[in-house]
């Protein structure tokens, strides 16, 4: 009832829903199972149909105030209770308040004769006794097929659980009845016959070696429900189904953008690092330094304050701390602050849906902002390759649901089919970094490049990645005619092109030097030839003073001349012609 | 609708039958079924127990928290308490011959006779 608003095709009038409480149940039937009406559920032994039922009454009590009748065919009330106390299910607790009741229906065909016509309305009164008592909402009936073992008038027996189906539906209870699988029909006696409304099939399948349970709800009467087989698994607080689909691709996003703990790197992705909240993927082969770039990130985040949380499905936590101390990575002390968390796990030590469940608690238990999971397709070897992609987007989708940081690695295993493998992979991640070995001149190096970054310019350059006992750096790589240089033959190349800068430079000192020795010389040459043009010039000056006095003697002797001729104008002359004489002497 | 047949002595001087049946017959309301059992019941015991026998009859729809006790789903059932070991004997009990294997009387009558 409340996903109305997410099925826009469904008509208008819903199917009354009652919500069951159990994780992610409801989101697969939009909404619960059929309000006062039976449900089907059946399944081989040990798929946890009977906790479901259980789950679903309990749920009812505690989450939706509704009392449930649980009518045991198989167990009896203190197995029950001590059965589902694993689970955190406080049966007893529930049964003390009435909002529970427990029922023990015990038949034994020895004790039992028959003798002509009968019905079964003591069970019916039993079971109205209980429904009223607590005045419940919720009935389970687990196994209902055990009357086909104590009562051996079939003809009988089925006329009655067809009136039974009709009382409950009448009763207005909303009732789980559980079933053995049959083999060629659904249910071993035919129950889905009655229970038309809804029927859930559970499974628990063993694929190579790893037993996953799944749930289908085969049929939903007058509901849109999803089809596809869920895996499902019980875990420490109950039945969880975690549907792909349940989650829709609405997730808030942030643009905070976070740190990779590698500034090159971050320089790389727009010089600020990843966008918070988002999804990375770091493939790579076999010894690429993706656990170091991982954990390079993990200490950039823990050291800003932020909670880490490192699943690692190959190495110990001690394992890693010792081996990233190795790169100048110290990891300890940001695990003894709390900052830090790892949690170990072989990949094959229990199902797909058990790991995703534990990392979903320990995600739950921790609240971290970073998430790493080293490496991925570890995983790969505990569940067949489309349930690891349905598990990754679950736990995507669950991360970013709550803006949680998610770092993957992937190990490929070289070649072309590398990049194949990680499509399926890939377009659920945000951003994707590869890591590359590259074989020359006789030794290996790794270079890291942006395959993508949604939501940024990111570099689109090859770098060569170099990890030292400082920690991982990143330089540029020299792309020469034959390729990426890296390792030696990139410092060959910087070599080489140091000489020749050296070379250069001394060529331009040199050429500076003769220049200035040039301009000295010209100097040199201005000077001289200033100094010749002066001492012309005082020359020229000299004979100009000389031609001066030697007019003015020729002038002096000319009129001492006239003066001696006894010439005219004496008083002009006289004067002149004394102080003329004057000087000549 | 409860009936007894047995009058229990009050002294000692009545001889305790060798064994006292001790019958419940569980009904749900006044049915045809439930009277064709009950009648079917009285003729039997009065033909094969007479004066040691004693039938309670419980009527679920009055009193339905008994029938968690004997384990009732099937009505009507006839319960045999004592002599021990219980049976259940479930019908309108019109299949004379299977209610005294049922009760174990088939085999008592016989060695009688």
């Amino acid at each position: 009832m409340k996903n109305n608003g997410r099925k826009p095709t469904a008509p208008a009038a819903h199917l009354p829903k009652c919500l069951t409480g159990i994780q992610g149940l409801d989101e697969i039937t939009g909404g619960g199972l059929p309000r006062g009406r039976p449900t089907l559920v059946c399944g081989g032994a040990g798929c946890g149909k009977t906790l479901l039922a259980v789950e679903f009454l309990v749920r009812g009590a505690v989450q939706f105030d509704e009392p449930g009748v649980f009518m045991a065919f198989e167990e009896t009330e203190a197995e029950l209770k001590a059965n589902v106390t694993s689970l955190g299910f406080d049966l007893a607790g529930l049964v003390r308040r009435k909002k529970i009741v427990l029922d023990h229906v015990y038949i034994e065909r020895s004790e039992i004769t028959e003798t002509g016509e009968y019905d079964l309305e003591g069970l019916f009164v039993r079971l109205n006794l209980a429904i009223d008592s607590i005045g419940a909402k919720r009935v389970v009936l687990d196994t209902l097929e055990a009357l086909f073992a104590g009562l051996p008038n079939e003809a009988i027996l089925r006329a009655e659980l067809r009136r039974l189906f009709r009382w409950l539906k009448d009763k207005g209870v909303t009732a789980v009845i559980t079933a053995e699988r049959g083999r060629e029909q659904l249910t071993r006696h035919g129950l889905e016959e009655y229970v038309s409304d809804c029927v859930i099939l559970l499974d628990h399948r063993v694929n190579e070696q790893i037993a996953t349970r799944h749930l289908r709800v085969l049929k939903y009467r007058g509901a849109l429900h999803g089809t596809n087989e869920f895996p499902f698994h019980i875990g420490e607080d109950g039945l969880r189904v975690l549907p792909i689909t349940s989650l829709g691709l609405n997730h808030g996003v942030s643009s905070e953008r976070i740190s990779s703990g590698i500034p090159r790197l971050d320089a790389m992705l727009s010089g600020r690092g990843f966008f918070r909240g988002s999804s990375i993927l770091l493939t790579g082969t076999a010894g690429t330094g993706k656990t170091s770039v991982a954990a390079c990130f993990a200490q950039a985040a823990a050291r800003r304050g932020e909670r880490v949380l490192f699943f690692s499905f190959e190495e110990s936590p001690g394992q890693i701390i010792r081996n990233m101390r190795s790169i100048g990575l110290r990891l300890e002390p940001l695990v003894q602050r709390g900052r830090l968390r790892f949690h170990s796990a072989r990949p094959t030590l229990y199902g797909l849906e058990m790991h995703l469940a534990t990392m979903f608690k320990e995600i739950r238990a921790f609240q971290p902002a970073v998430v790493i999971v080293d490496p991925i397709t570890s995983l790969l070897v505990a569940g067949a390759d489309y349930e690891t992609k349905g598990m990754v987007t679950r736990l995507i989708d669950y991360l970013k649901g709550g803006q949680v940081t998610s770092l993957f690695t992937s190990l490929t295993h070289g070649g072309h089919a590398l990049q194949q493998s990680e499509i399926a992979m890939s377009s659920l991640m945000d951003a994707w970094l590869l890591l590359q070995d590259i074989e020359g001149s006789g030794e290996r190096n790794r270079v890291l490049y942006v395959l993508k970054s949604r939501g940024m310019a990111h570099s689109n350059q090859v770098r060569e990645f170099l990890i030292s006992n400082r920690g991982i750096e990143l330089v540029d790589a020299y792309i020469g005619p034959s390729g990426v240089l890296t390792g030696t033959s990139r410092m060959a190349q910087a070599a080489r092109e140091k000489a020749e800068a050296l070379a250069c430079q001394q060529e331009a000192a040199r050429c500076k030097r003769e220049l200035k020795r040039k301009q000295a010389a010209l100097e040199q040459q201005i000077a001289r030839l200033r100094s010749e043009y002066e001492s012309e010039e005082a020359e020229l000056r000299r004979r100009d003073e000389q031609a001066g006095r030697l007019t003015r003697v020729l002038v002096a002797e000319r009129t001492e001349l006239a003066r001696l001729r006894q010439a005219d104008d004496p008083t002009a002359a006289g004067a002149r012609g004394n102080s003329k004489l004057k000087k000549r002497k | 609708m409860r009936t007894r047949t047995l009058k229990r002595p009050a002294s000692g001087s009545y001889r305790p039958p060798a064994k006292l049946w001790q019958l419940r017959l569980y009904v749900a309301g006044q049915t045809p079924k439930s009277l064709t059992a009950f009648s079917n019941l009285k003729r039997i015991c009065e033909s094969h127990l007479k004066g040691r026998y004693d039938i309670e009859v419980i009527d679920l729809v009055e009193q339905p928290q008994l029938s968690k006790g004997d384990q009732i789903l099937a009505i009507p059932t006839l319960v045999r308490k004592l002599p021990q070991p219980m049976r259940k004997i479930i019908g309108d009990l019109s299949d004379t011959e299977r209610v005294l294997v049922g009760l174990d009387l088939r085999s008592a009558n016989v060695r009688k006779g």
